[in-house]
């Protein structure tokens, strides 16, 4: 892969408005490529591995900024950076969750910029993807992570279906966790998903990691918060390092507890499938016990059942196991 | 060697004789795209404020700041290593808070304040106190991720004029440093802004 300094010629559009947005994204369509931060998109159009011909630029956009308390929870706008979101005295208090995962993401910087939607909506990180090689994903009729030589230390347990590349985000287990719900703009209006339909794996549809279409733009993000349910929640990332880089296993989970005992469990873990990975099982062992030690070991046991690892990433069903037997002794 | 024609002085005039190569030749610059769409788009004449100062320039709808800082601004105090958002080389301050200028659009911020390692010391030629305490700590080895440094620390002590040695640590940990002077780079950040060094603790 050759490198280079520069993208290629592109034009840019910055509309002010979510109409006028919405009309390029649908008029411009496959030809356009949606930019909040742009942390996701400059590689790829630096490296020449994806190509567009216009980026639309949506952080002028005022009614796509911002953190609000609504009716049953809170609101985020799509382009609100992942800084505000983390300092944010309004989710500290409701959602804590949420401001610990956005955090945790990258580096000062790049969350000084990064979007909340751009960090759902980003692409995988796999390199064989990234560096523009013809795999599965990319249109092509191979994948070269899951091949006797191919590196897949960082790459899928659950969910493969020829590609098995993985989810990155850090704040999406966080919002499936969250029972949150992701509001998409296009020609037709406005829709609104929950933030687990949101993320599509690679049997529904191997060329995206999201329902995305071209002409769709997230708008903004509800997460349901009240204030009188007794919450406990745990988040933590593991990666090789503690800056810049993706999760190799992350883990969002929140407990609803009522009288020491937990009523309702989202356990999510990213890092592990194409898409954020609910630990269904570990939810309904969960429910109706004490959070402690004796739980926590039986949970653990659940926790990566049915893994299906690849020739270098055993050690993340480990993983998924601590950081389970963790959140719950807390 | 003439005194007067430093390297740096040398390396700079390249660089303005070609920036005027380049804005004469842009003129010619012929939209390619379709042109059905104008709802939007930008205009390639955008006035930045850099340092105060504003400043009249040419940019491509792609340029990124770094770029536009360096080549067509002639300011090359910000410096580009990974060019990928990786490293921090570049690192400035937008509205006060510390982006990486390798990956900033340069239209994206034409209605911000931007603040460059140029724009640190005084009018007088006084160096910034950070500037100041990283000299006497000697923090810098090799120097050049010190631009970038010196910019996350001043976003630092802007928002939190005494920050915890952790916290330091936090605001600088988007900034690599190839020497490995970090403790040297908290040392300065500490001393600048008139705390002890709490040294002892470490990880993020």
């Amino acid at each position: 892969m050759s490198a280079f300094d520069v993208m290629s010629d592109t034009e840019l559009y910055q509309p002010v408005t979510v109409e006028d947005a919405v009309v390029l994204a649908s008029r411009l369509a496959e030809n356009a490529w949606l930019v909040a931060g742009g942390q996701d998109t400059y590689g790829w159009l630096k490296d020449r591995a994806k190509n567009t011909q216009a980026m639309i630029e949506l952080s002028r956009i005022p009614e796509l900024s911002g953190i609000k308390r609504s009716a049953s929870g809170i609101e985020i706008g799509a382009t609100t950076t992942l800084t505000e979101i983390a300092n944010s005295k309004l989710i500290q208090q409701l959602i804590p969750l949420l401001g610990e995962a956005a955090q945790h993401v990258a580096s000062p910087q790049i969350r000084n910029v990064g979007s909340i939607a751009g960090n759902i909506a980003q692409d995988t990180r796999c390199w064989y993807y990234r560096r523009g090689l013809s795999c599965y994903r990319a249109g092509g009729n191979l994948c070269y992570a899951d091949t006797p030589e191919g590196m897949n230390r960082e790459h899928c347990l659950f969910g493969a279906s020829r590609c098995v590349a993985v989810s990155p985000s850090d704040t999406a287990p966080a919002l499936v966790a969250l029972g949150a719900t992701i509001v998409i703009a296009d020609s037709s209006g406005n829709h609104t998903i929950a933030a687990e339909d949101f993320f599509v794996g690679p049997d529904i549809d191997i060329t995206r990691m999201n329902i995305l279409k071209p002409g769709q733009i997230i708008v903004s993000i509800h997460i349901p918060a009240d204030p009188e349910i007794n919450v406990r929640h745990y988040f933590e990332k593991v990666a090789d390092r503690n800056v810049w880089d993706f999760a190799l296993v992350n883990i969002a989970v929140s407990l609803e507890m009522q009288a020491g005992k937990i009523t309702k469990a989202r356990f999510v873990c990213a890092g592990v499938d194409c898409k954020p990975y609910r630990l269904k099982e570990v939810e309904r062992y969960c429910e109706n016990k004490a959070a402690g030690s004796e739980t926590a070991e039986g949970a653990a046991r659940l926790a990566a059942k049915g893994a299906v690892p690849l020739n270098h990433n055993h050690f993340k069903i480990a993983l998924m196991q601590n950081l389970v037997r963790r959140a719950l002794r807390g | 060697m003439n005194a007067k024609l430093t390297r740096r002085r040398f390396i700079k005039g390249v660089i303005a004789s070609s920036v005027a190569a380049v804005s004469s030749g842009s003129a010619l610059y012929v939209n390619a795209a379709s042109g059905a769409v104008h709802l939007g788009i930008v205009e390639r004449l955008i006035t930045l404020t850099v340092n105060g100062r504003k400043r009249r320039v040419d940019v491509l709808p792609q340029e990124m700041l770094a770029d536009t800082l360096r080549k067509r601004l002639g300011l090359t105090g910000t410096k580009i290593s990974c060019n990928r958002g990786e490293c921090g080389a570049c690192t400035v301050l937008i509205d006060d808070l510390a982006y990486y200028a390798c990956s900033t659009l340069t239209h994206s911020v034409s209605a911000k304040n931007i603040r460059t390692v140029e724009g640190l010391q005084a009018a007088d030629g006084t160096l910034h106190p950070l500037q100041q305490a990283f000299i006497e700590e000697l923090s810098p080895q090799c120097g050049f991720c010190t631009p970038g440094q010196l910019m996350s620390a001043v976003a630092l002590l802007q928002s939190s004029p005494k920050p915890t040695r952790q916290e330091a640590r936090q605001a600088l940990s988007g900034n690599l440093c190839r020497c490995g002077a970090y403790e040297q780079y908290l040392n300065g950040v500490m001393r600048a802004s008139g705390q002890k060094r709490q040294t002892g603790k470490t990880g993020l």
